[in-house]
C-alpha cells in the first residue's frame, strides 16, 4: 500500500484543484449577480435601487407601482433573464463541442450549426414569408437539420474530430451561400427584418420567448450532468476511454445532441448571437487552468458575456440601442484573434 | 491480487475495413508472466493487443477473458479487470499529474459512487510504484517524454487491474527511460503477481525482460515460449528476414541478437 505521505500529498493536491475550482465558480456567480442587479437598474426610465427591490417583491407583498413595476418586472427582468438563459445555453454548447472535438475553433457558431439556423429563419422570413416565433421554429429545426447533415457526412466507421470541424466550416459557406442568394431575391423590407434577426438581439425579448428555453434547460443540464462524467475519459482519446470501460459511441453522440439542442433553443430564442458560444469554454478553462472540465464555469461565462454585453449594446451610445450580437461580435473577433496569435506561438494550430 | 485471470485469443482475424491485418490468431496470455510481442513493422503486433484489449471486434473468432466472450462482457467489467495503456493517449490541456492518473479510477466510481479516500490511495500507490510521486502537482504538458510515459503507465496502474496490455510503451524514450519502464513491469509482476502483455521494438530488450515471448509475422504467429528457446537465428531471418547471430547478452545470460547488415561486418562473423 501507498505510504500515508502519499496518499494525503494526493488529497492534498486535488482538494487545492477543487478550492481553485469553487473559488472561480463563487467569483462567476457574484459576477452574474451583480451585473444582473445593473441590468435591473440600468435604464432610461430612472428607478431607485430600492424601487426595484420593491417591484420585484410586489408580487408577493402587493406593493403595486403600475409604471414602475411595468419596466422591472416586463421589460427589464425578461430581458435579462433571458440573456442569461440564452448564455448559458451558447456556454454550454461551446463547450461540449470544443471538448468533443478537442479543438477550441469548434463551437457551434464556427461549426456551421448557428449558419444552419440563420438560413432557415432567413428561408422562413423571405421565402414563406413568415414572422414571430414561427421563424424561431424554423431556425431551431435548420439547427437540428444541419447538425445531422454535418454528422452523418462526417460519419466513416464513427466520427473524427477533425472531419467534424472541415465538413462544419464548409457547411456554414453553403449556408452562407444560400443566405446569399435568398437576400438577392428578397423584397428590401424583408431583408431589413432577416438582418435584424441575423444580428441577434434581446431588444424584443418577451415573457413568451423565456419559456421554451427553460424548459429545454430543464430537460438538457440534467442529462449533460449524466453524460459529463464519461468525458473523463472520453478527453484521453477514444482508445484509452474505451478501455477505462466508458461507452465512448454513447456518450459522445449523447453529448452532440445536448450540444445541438443548447445551441437550438438559444438560437430560436435571439438569434445566432456570434461568439458567445465560441469565448465561454476557453476564458472558463483558462481562468480554471487545469483545475475541472469547466462546464459550469463555461455556461457562468456565457450567462456573464450574453449579459454583459446587452448592457453595453443598450448604453453604450447615448440614442442608439445596439443589438446585443455587435458587441459580441467585437469582443469576439478580437478574442479570436487573441486565440490564433496565441496558438501561433506555441507552434500548434490545431 | 492474487486471482490469475485467464485472457486468450481463439481463431482470431483482425483487420481495418477490408484490410485483413491478423489471421487465425490462438494466442493464450500466460497468467503471472510479462509476455512481449515482437515483429517487424506493420506484422499486426499492436493490433493483435487492441483486439486482445477489446479496442478493436474480430471479423472472426473471438477474445475469452476468464472462459468469457470479452466483446459481450460489460465494458466497464472488463476494465475492473484489464488494463489498458494504447499506443497514443491524449493528455487534456493543462491538467495536472495527479488528476491525470486518477482518471484511472473511472471504472470503479459511478454517478452514484464518487471519488473516497480509497481512490486516492490507489493513485499514491501509482504514483510511487512509478516513481513520479515528486511530479503529482505539476501539469502533464510541461513533463519530459519519459517522465509523460510513467505518468500514463500510472493512471493504468491506478485502474488496479490484476492484466496490464501496453502499446509500445518505451517508444521515444531514452534507453535508460526505457529500461526504468521495463523494470517497472518486471516489479509489477513479480511483486504483485499481475499478467502484463507489452508489445516492444527493441528485440535485445525484448528478450531480457520477457518470461513469455511472441513472434510474429504478417499477421500470423511464428513463434512462442521463453526467449532463449524461441529466439534463435532461424526465426530472427524468419521474422525480420535479416541475418543475425544470436550470442548471449553477458548483463542477463538471455539471447541478444547482432543484427548483421552489409557493411561493417569482418568474415569471422560467418565463422
Amino acid at each position: 500500500m501507498a505510504s500515508i505521505d502519499a496518499t494525503t500529498k494526493v488529497q492534498t493536491i486535488r482538494r487545492n484543484l477543487a478550492s481553485r475550482r469553487y473559488t472561480v465558480t463563487a467569483s462567476l456567480v457574484a459576477l452574474l449577480v451583480l451585473t444582473f442587479a445593473l441590468a435591473l437598474y440600468l435604464g432610461d426610465y430612472h428607478v431607485e435601487p430600492a424601487g426595484v427591490v420593491r417591484s420585484l417583491l410586489s408580487p408577493f407583498t402587493g406593493d403595486v407601482n403600475k409604471g414602475v413595476d411595468f419596466i422591472v418586472l416586463n421589460v427589464r427582468l425578461p430581458r435579462a433573464t433571458l440573456a442569461v438563459l440564452t448564455g448559458i445555453s451558447f456556454g454550454l454548447s461551446g463547450i461540449i463541442f470544443q471538448m468533443l472535438l478537442r479543438n477550441p475553433l469548434a463551437s457551434p457558431d464556427i461549426i456551421g450549426i448557428s449558419h444552419g439556423a440563420s438560413a432557415s429563419a432567413v428561408f422562413c422570413i423571405i421565402v414563406l414569408g413568415m414572422s414571430g416565433i414561427v421563424v424561431s421554429f424554423g431556425a431551431f429545426m435548420g439547427a437540428i437539420l444541419t447538425a445531422v447533415l454535418i454528422y452523418a457526412l462526417a460519419w466513416r466507421d464513427g466520427v473524427t474530430p477533425y472531419r467534424v470541424v472541415l465538413i462544419g466550416i464548409g457547411m456554414s459557406a453553403i449556408m452562407a451561400a444560400i443566405m446569399s442568394f435568398l437576400f438577392t431575391r428578397a423584397r428590401l423590407f424583408e431583408v431589413q427584418q432577416a438582418m435584424a434577426w441575423l444580428v441577434g438581439s434581446l431588444n424584443a425579448a418577451r415573457v413568451a420567448d423565456i419559456a421554451p428555453l427553460a424548459i429545454a434547460l430543464v430537460v438538457l443540464v440534467p442529462v449533460t450532468v449524466a453524460l459529463v462524467r464519461g468525458l473523463d475519459a472520453l478527453q484521453l482519446g477514444d482508445d484509452t476511454a474505451t478501455a477505462l470501460g466508458a461507452r465512448v459511441e454513447f456518450t459522445r453522440l449523447g453529448l452532440i445532441v445536448a450540444g445541438v439542442a443548447y445551441a437550438a433553443f438559444a438560437t430560436a430564442a435571439v438569434g445566432p448571437v456570434t461568439f458567445v458560444a465560441f469565448v465561454a469554454g476557453p476564458i472558463a478553462r483558462s481562468l480554471l487552468a487545469g483545475s475541472g472540465k469547466g462546464f459550469v464555469q463555461a455556461g457562468l461565462v456565457g450567462a456573464l458575456v450574453m449579459l454583459g454585453s446587452d448592457l453595453v449594446a443598450q448604453h453604450a451610445l447615448p440614442s442608439v440601442q445596439l443589438p446585443v450580437g455587435v458587441v459580441t461580435g467585437v469582443f469576439g473577433a478580437l478574442f479570436l484573434l487573441w486565440l490564433l496569435i496565441a496558438s501561433n506561438r506555441a507552434g500548434r494550430v490545431n | 491480487m492474487s486471482v490469475d485471470h485467464q485472457l486468450l485469443a481463439a481463431g482470431m482475424d483482425l483487420g481495418y475495413g477490408d484490410r485483413k491485418v491478423v489471421s487465425d490468431l490462438n494466442l493464450t496470455i500466460p497468467p503471472g508472466k510479462l509476455t512481449v510481442i515482437v515483429g517487424a513493422n506493420a506484422c499486426g503486433k499492436s493490433t493483435v493487443l487492441r483486439g486482445l484489449a477489446r479496442l478493436l471486434s474480430p471479423t472472426k473468432g473471438a477474445v475469452y477473458l476468464d472462459g468469457k466472450p470479452i466483446h459481450t462482457m460489460s465494458t466497464r467489467d472488463v476494465a475492473t479487470v484489464l488494463g489498458v495503456l494504447p499506443q497514443s493517449p491524449i493528455a487534456p490541456d493543462a491538467i495536472v499529474v495527479a488528476d491525470l492518473v486518477g482518471r484511472g479510477r473511472y471504472p470503479h466510481q459511478g454517478w452514484f459512487r464518487r471519488w473516497t479516500p480509497e481512490d486516492d490511495a490507489a493513485v499514491a500507490e501509482a504514483l510511487r510504484a512509478t516513481d513520479t510521486l515528486e511530479l503529482a502537482d505539476r501539469p502533464v504538458d510541461e513533463l519530459s517524454g519519459g517522465q509523460r510515459q510513467r505518468v500514463w503507465i500510472a493512471m493504468a496502474l491506478a485502474q488496479q487491474t490484476d492484466l496490464l496490455l501496453l502499446d509500445e510503451p518505451t517508444t521515444f524514450l531514452d534507453i535508460n527511460h526505457q529500461v526504468e519502464v521495463l523494470d517497472l513491469l518486471t516489479d509489477l509482476v513479480k511483486n504483485s503477481g499481475r499478467t502484463v502483455a507489452v508489445v516492444l521494438h527493441d528485440l535485445n530488450l525484448a528478450c531480457r525482460y520477457a518470461d513469455h515471448i511472441v513472434a510474429m509475422k504478417a499477421g500470423r504467429l511464428v513463434a512462442e515460449g521463453r526467449p532463449a528457446e524461441v529466439m534463435t537465428e532461424a526465426v530472427v531471418a524468419d521474422v525480420f528476414g535479416m541475418a543475425s547471430r544470436v550470442v548471449i547478452d553477458p548483463v542477463s545470460d538471455t539471447p541478444m541478437i547482432i543484427p548483421i547488415g552489409r557493411h561493417h561486418v569482418h568474415a569471422r562473423a560467418f565463422a
